[in-house]
C-alpha cells in the first residue's frame, strides 16, 4: 500500500507541472511574449509551491483528510484553469488578475500536496528512503509531464482537454487514496459523493471542450491576438506584432497600424480638402476612429457625426490605450458625436445635410451589407449631402474585384450624382479603391492640412488614375431587389483567393 | 424564379450560441457543485424537450358554426344606409374604397372577425409584424389596372417613366434573395430543383417554361391575352378552355414531362397558391399561375413581387386606412334578403346576444360563397351553384431568437424545402433595412392538402397546440437542426376555408358564371367567383361590385389611370 500512495506522487506531480504549463503556455498564446510570459508564471508558480509548503506546518490532525481535500481541489481549480482562461479572455483588463490568481491558487494547492503525503507516509518509511522515493517519484511525473504536453497533449487532446484530463486524475487519485485509506478518514462519505462530483463535473468539461474551444479561435491568426470580443454584432480581434496593430471583423482585416493613414488619408483628404470650408462631416462606418482623426485635421470642420453600429467596436477606440494613441483620441473630441446605430434606418430618419459624408462599411460580402451599397441607399446618401457637398465610399479593390468596383460606381452615379473613381495602394490591402460623388464638378484639391504622410496634390493625380487592369464597363446597378453587388464581390473574391 | 445554383457564404446552422452553452455548462457546474450529484444526473438523462409557448388562433370558426344551428333573435334595431358590405375581406375593403373614390359614404362594411383583413390578416409582436396569410403581391401586369391605382394612390408606384412604365418605390420590392430551396442537404438558389438535376431535367424545364413563356404572351382573336389578372380581362377565345377540363399532372403528363423535378415544382406551386395538390387543380389554373404574370415595371423584372413584414396585411392597413369609421366588426351576418326594394341584412353581436339589421338601397356580398349558400335564402331556393371546395390552411408564426442558416445559399425570403409536407416559410424581417436582425418571425405555410378538405379541416380543428408545434418543430428540424433550440414561440392559425380550389371544370364551367350574377340588389364580389384566390382577384371582384352599385345608384364615376 505505501508504494501505491507512493505512484499517487508520480501523478500528483505530473499534473502539477501540467498545470503550470498550461498556464504559461496560455498566457503567452493569448498575451504575447513568451519569455516574459513563462518566465512570470513558473515563478509565480513555484512561489506560491512555497507558500503551500510553507502552510503544510500549520495543517493538523487528520492529515488525510485533508489531503484527500486538497487532491479535489486541485483537479477542480487545476482541471478548469485552462477553460477559465480561454473564456475569461475577453475580458482583457483583468485577464492577468485572473491568470495570476489561478496560478496562485493552484501552485498552493500543489505546494501542500508532498509535505502532507510525506507527513502521511513518515510512519512507513525510513526518513531517507521517504525522500528519495517522493522526490524520485515526484521528479520523474516532472520529466513525463514536459514530455507528454508538447508531444501528445496539445496537438491531441488541445489545452482545455488536457487541462480537464488531469483535472480527472487528480480527483481519481484522491478517490483512491479514500478506497486505501477510508477507516482513518473521517466524513468519508462526505468526501467521497463530493468526489464523485467533481469527477462528473470534469469528465462532462472533458467531453464539451469543443465547445469551449469553438469560440477562442485565436489560433486562426498569424500575430499574437491582445483583443478579441464577440459583440452583438461581430467577431472582433486585435492582433499585435512588433509595431504593427491589427484589427479584425469576424476575420477580415481591417487595418494594419503600419499602413492604414495610406487608406484613411485617402479616403478622407482627396474629397474633403476639395471643399473651401467643411463644417458639417458625416462618417458612417468607421468606429475605429481613423478617419475622423483625419478629419479634425480641418479646423474649419465644427462638427464630426460618427454612425457606427456596434458599440463594442467605439467603446474599444475610445479607452484601449494602444487604440486611442493610433487614432490620437479622435472618438473623444468635443466636436465629435458618436452614435450606435444602424445606418441605413438613422440615415433615413435623420433630415440633416452634411458638407462631407465618408462610408466606410465592411466590403459587400453578404446580403445585409449589400443593402448598404444598393441604390437605395445612396438616393437617402444624397438627401443628407449638402447642395456643395462630396461623399466618399470605400468600395473594395478594383484590382482583385474590379466589377464589384466599378458596380458601385455605377450604382452611385445611377442616382443623378456625377462619380469620381479613385485608388491607393495600401500594402495590407492591395490597390483599394474609391468612390466620390457630388453634385458639381470636381476639382482636384491642390492644398492639404500639414502633416499628411502619403496624399499630396501630386500623389492624388495619381489616385484618380486607371490602368486598364482596373476598367470593367458595368451596366449594373446594385438594387435592394436584385443584389448584382453581392454576387460579383463573392465570385471575384474568391476566384481570387483560390 | 430560377436563378444560377452558386452558392454564397454558408452559415452556421442555428446550432446554440458555443458561448451560451458553454456558460449553460459552466452554470451547471456550479450547479452541481450546490446540489446533490443525483438531481444534476438526472438533468441529463431526463431532458425532456419544454413546452413551447404560444397558442392557437383562427377564424372565429365557432362563431361561424352558430350559423349551422340558425337560431338568432329578431332584430332590435333597424339602421339605413345605402350599400351595406358583407365582409371586410379584400373584397369588401375594396369595394369600400372605390366608393369613398366615388365619394360615397353612405355604406357600412360588416366583417365577423375582430379585424377586417380576411385572408390577409397580419399580426405583430416585441420583434416584428408578420403575416397570417396572404403575404406577397406580384408586379401587375397590364391588365391589374385597379391595384396599380391602388397602389399609385398608397405611394408604393412614385410615379411613371417617360416610357410610361410605373416607377416602384424600392423598399417595397422584395430584396434579393428572394428564394432558396433545401435540396439533397445543401441550399440552393431559388425554387426550381438544381441540385441533381440531369439532362433530361433541364430539357423539360426548358420546354416548360418556354411554353408557359408562349401562353403569357399569346393573345386571342379579340387582342386580349388568353391568361390575364384580373382573369376575367383574359381573351374570350375559347382555345384554351379545352385545358379546364384535365388536371395540372394530367397536362404535364400529356406533353410527355415525366421530370421528377418538373413535377416537383409544378405540384409545389399548385399548393402554394390554390392548397391543393396538382392532381386535383385543373390545368388552366395550374398555367394561369406561370402565365398570367406579366408584371411591368420600369425599375424591376416581370417576376418581382411587392412584399411586407406584416405580408398582405400591409396592404389592409392601407385600405383600412380609407374605410376605417364605417367597419363594424364582430358582426356576424346571419340573413341578407331582399324585401320590398331593399335589401335587408341582419347581423348578430355575439358580445351583445343582439341583432341588428341594416336597410340597404344594395348590397356586396364579399365573403365566400360557402357563407353566401347559407344566409342567402333566395340563393337556396335557387338551388346551390357547384360546391366549391375549400382547402385549409394551417399557418404558424414562429419567433426564433437567431436568425436559420443553412449550407449553401444565404436566408431569403421564401425558404422552402424539397421534402417537406409545408410550403416551407417565409422571413418577417427580411425586408428590414437594419445589418444585424438577431431575432426573427418566420411564417409557416401549410396547406393541409394530403387529404380531402373535409377530412383535413376536421382534423385540424382538433389538434392541440402542443401537437401543431411537435409537427412543426419536427418538420423545420430536418432543415435546420437545433432550431428547436432558439424557438421562442409559435402561434398557430388554422383556416379552415383558406381558399377556393379551382378544380377541373370549374373555371370554365356556367356555374361559376351563374354565382357572379346578383340575387336581386344583392351584388357579389369573391375571389372565389374567379376560382384564383389572389389579391388581384378579390380586388377586381370588389370594384367591379362597386361599380355596379354605383351605376344602380345613378352616380358618375371616376374612371382614372
Amino acid at each position: 500500500m505505501p508504494y501505491l500512495l507512493l505512484f499517487s506522487v508520480f501523478v500528483i506531480a505530473t499534473c502539477g507541472l501540467i498545470y503550470e504549463l498550461i498556464s504559461g503556455a496560455l498566457a503567452s498564446y493569448l498575451l504575447g511574449d513568451s519569455i516574459t510570459q513563462f518566465s512570470t508564471v513558473i515563478g509565480v508558480y513555484l512561489f506560491s509551491m512555497g507558500i503551500g509548503s510553507f502552510l503544510s506546518k500549520y495543517v493538523r490532525g487528520n492529515l488525510v483528510f485533508v489531503f484527500i481535500q486538497v487532491e479535489l481541489l486541485v483537479g477542480l481549480v487545476g482541471g478548469c484553469s485552462a477553460a477559465i482562461l480561454f473564456t475569461a479572455f475577453e475580458h482583457v483588463r483583468y485577464f492577468r488578475v485572473l491568470l495570476y490568481l489561478l496560478v496562485t491558487i493552484t501552485g498552493t494547492l500543489v505546494g501542500l500536496e508532498i509535505p502532507l503525503l510525506m507527513r502521511i507516509l513518515k510512519d512507513r518509511f525510513e526518513f531517507k528512503d521517504l525522500v528519495s522515493q517522493v522526490f524520485t517519484f515526484d521528479y520523474v511525473g516532472a520529466l513525463l509531464a514536459s514530455l507528454l504536453f508538447p508531444l501528445v497533449l496539445v496537438p491531441h487532446l488541445g489545452m482545455v482537454r488536457t487541462g480537464f484530463f488531469f483535472g480527472i486524475l487528480n480527483a481519481g487519485v484522491a478517490l483512491w487514496v479514500l478506497v486505501l485509506l477510508g477507516r482513518e478518514v473521517v466524513w468519508a462519505r462526505l468526501l467521497r459523493s463530493s468526489a464523485i462530483l467533481i469527477l462528473i463535473l470534469l469528465v462532462f468539461g472533458f467531453v464539451y471542450s469543443d465547445k469551449i474551444m469553438s469560440f477562442a479561435e485565436t489560433a486562426s491568426y498569424q500575430d499574437q491576438v491582445i483583443y478579441s470580443k464577440s459583440s452583438r454584432y461581430q467577431r472582433i480581434v486585435i492582433t499585435r506584432a512588433p509595431g504593427d496593430l491589427r484589427l479584425f471583423l469576424n476575420g477580415n482585416l481591417q487595418f494594419s497600424s503600419r499602413d492604414e493613414y495610406r487608406y484613411h488619408e485617402a479616403l478622407v483628404h482627396v474629397g474633403l480638402a476639395a471643399l473651401p470650408s467643411p463644417r458639417k462631416v458625416l462618417v458612417l462606418g468607421g468606429g475605429d476612429g481613423l478617419a475622423v482623426r483625419e478629419i479634425l485635421k480641418y479646423p474649419s470642420v465644427e462638427s464630426v457625426t460618427l454612425v457606427d453600429l456596434d458599440s463594442s467596436m467605439t467603446d474599444l477606440f475610445r479607452n484601449h490605450d494602444s487604440l486611442t494613441s493610433l487614432n490620437g483620441n479622435s472618438l473623444k473630441d468635443p466636436k465629435v458625436r458618436v452614435l450606435n446605430e444602424d445606418a441605413f434606418v438613422w440615415l433615413r430618419d435623420q433630415k440633416d445635410t452634411y458638407d462631407f459624408i465618408a462610408v466606410d462599411f465592411p466590403d459587400p460580402s453578404n446580403y445585409s451589407i449589400g443593402k448598404l451599397y444598393s441604390n437605395s441607399f445612396y438616393r437617402v446618401l444624397k438627401e443628407a449631402l449638402a447642395p456643395q457637398g462630396i461623399l466618399v465610399i470605400q468600395s473594395t479593390s478594383p484590382y482583385v474585384a474590379k466589377k464589384s468596383f466599378w458596380c458601385v460606381e455605377n450604382t452611385l452615379k445611377s442616382t443623378g450624382l456625377k462619380t469620381v473613381p479613385y485608388h491607393a495602394w495600401v500594402p495590407s490591402f492591395g490597390e483599394w479603391g474609391f468612390v466620390i460623388g457630388m453634385r458639381g464638378d470636381f476639382r482636384p484639391p491642390e492644398r492639404f492640412p500639414a502633416g499628411l504622410r502619403f496624399v499630396n496634390a501630386d500623389t492624388v493625380k495619381n489616385l484618380l488614375y486607371f490602368p486598364d487592369d482596373m476598367i470593367a464597363r458595368i451596366p449594373d446597378v446594385n438594387k435592394l431587389n436584385n443584389q448584382v453587388l453581392v454576387r460579383y464581390f463573392e465570385h471575384e473574391w474568391s476566384e481570387y483567393i483560390h | 424564379m430560377s436563378g444560377p445554383n452558386t452558392s454564397i457564404e454558408p452559415e452556421g446552422e442555428p446550432a446554440p450560441h458555443p458561448r451560451r452553452s458553454f456558460l449553460k455548462s459552466a452554470a451547471l457546474w456550479t450547479l452541481g457543485a450546490a446540489l446533490p450529484g443525483a438531481l444534476t444526473l438526472r438533468y441529463f438523462t431526463n431532458r425532456r424537450p419544454k413546452p413551447v409557448p404560444g397558442r392557437i388562433l383562427g377564424a372565429s370558426a365557432k362563431t361561424g358554426h352558430l350559423l349551422r344551428e340558425g337560431r338568432f333573435p329578431a332584430p332590435s334595431k333597424v339602421e339605413t344606409t345605402d350599400t351595406v358590405i358583407i365582409g371586410g375581406g379584400i373584397s369588401g375593403l375594396s369595394a369600400g374604397w372605390w366608393l369613398e373614390r366615388n365619394h360615397q359614404t353612405s355604406y357600412r362594411i360588416l366583417e365577423l372577425e375582430e379585424e377586417a383583413g380576411g385572408n390577409s390578416r397580419s399580426g405583430r409582436n416585441q420583434i416584428s409584424a408578420y403575416p397570417w396569410g396572404a403575404h406577397y403581391l406580384p408586379i401587375p401586369g397590364p391588365e391589374a389596372r385597379y391595384v396599380r391605382t391602388l397602389l399609385e394612390e398608397v405611394g408604393v408606384i412614385r410615379g411613371y417613366s417617360s416610357k410610361g412604365l410605373p416607377v416602384y418605390d424600392e423598399f417595397h420590392l422584395c430584396a434579393d434573395p428572394g428564394e432558396r430551396l433545401f435540396l439533397q442537404g445543401s441550399w440552393q438558389e431559388g425554387l426550381v430543383p438544381q441540385t441533381g438535376a440531369g439532362s433530361r431535367d433541364r430539357e423539360e424545364y426548358r420546354e416548360f417554361f418556354s411554353l408557359m413563356d408562349r401562353f403569357r404572351k399569346e393573345r386571342g382573336s379579340d387582342g386580349k391575352r388568353h391568361f390575364a389578372i384580373p382573369l376575367e380581362l383574359g381573351s374570350a377565345d375559347a382555345k384554351y378552355r379545352a385545358l379546364d377540363r384535365i388536371t395540372m399532372k394530367a397536362f404535364l403528363e400529356e406533353r410527355n414531362w415525366h421530370s421528377n423535378y418538373l413535377h416537383w415544382y409544378v405540384n409545389y406551386c399548385c399548393r402554394d397558391d390554390y392548397g391543393a395538390t396538382y392532381d386535383r387543380v385543373s390545368a388552366w389554373a395550374g398555367i394561369h399561375y406561370f402565365a398570367a404574370r406579366a408584371g411591368i415595371a420600369e425599375n424591376a423584372e416581370p417576376q418581382h413581387l411587392l412584399t411586407w413584414p406584416e405580408g398582405n396585411g400591409w396592404l389592409v392597413s392601407q385600405l383600412r386606412k380609407k374605410v376605417e369609421p364605417r367597419i363594424r366588426t364582430r358582426a356576424l351576418v346571419h340573413s341578407v334578403r331582399n324585401e320590398g326594394g331593399k335589401v335587408l341584412a341582419d347581423h348578430f353581436n355575439p358580445d351583445t346576444g343582439e341583432t341588428t339589421r341594416i336597410q340597404a338601397k344594395h348590397a356586396i356580398f364579399a365573403a365566400p360563397r360557402f357563407v353566401a349558400n347559407r344566409i342567402v335564402p333566395e340563393l337556396a331556393s335557387r338551388g346551390t351553384p357547384a360546391s366549391v371546395g375549400y382547402s385549409p390552411w394551417m399557418v404558424a408564426n414562429v419567433s426564433l431568437s437567431s436568425l436559420p442558416g443553412g449550407r449553401g445559399a444565404p436566408l431569403s425570403w421564401d425558404n422552402v424545402s424539397y421534402s417537406s409536407p409545408a410550403l416551407g416559410y417565409v422571413v418577417a424581417t427580411h425586408q428590414n433595412l437594419n445589418l444585424h436582425p438577431k431575432k426573427t418571425v418566420i411564417t409557416y405555410y401549410h396547406p393541409l392538402s394530403h387529404t380531402d378538405p373535409v377530412s383535413a379541416r376536421k382534423e385540424a380543428h382538433q389538434r392541440t397546440h402542443t401537437e401543431w408545434c411537435e409537427m412543426i418543430i419536427a418538420d423545420l428540424s430536418k432543415t435546420h437542426s437545433g432550431i428547436a433550440e432558439v424557438i421562442e414561440n409559435i402561434d398557430v392559425w388554422v383556416w379552415g376555408h383558406a381558399m377556393a380550389i379551382p378544380e377541373p371544370g370549374f373555371i370554365t364551367g356556367s356555374d361559376r358564371k351563374a354565382m357572379a350574377k346578383p340575387v336581386g340588389k344583392i351584388h357579389f364580389a369573391h375571389s372565389d367567383m374567379s376560382g384564383i384566390p389572389i389579391f388581384e382577384e378579390a380586388q377586381y371582384r370588389g370594384v367591379m361590385a362597386a361599380k355596379s352599385v354605383l351605376r344602380e345608384l345613378g352616380i358618375a364615376q371616376r374612371e382614372d389611370s
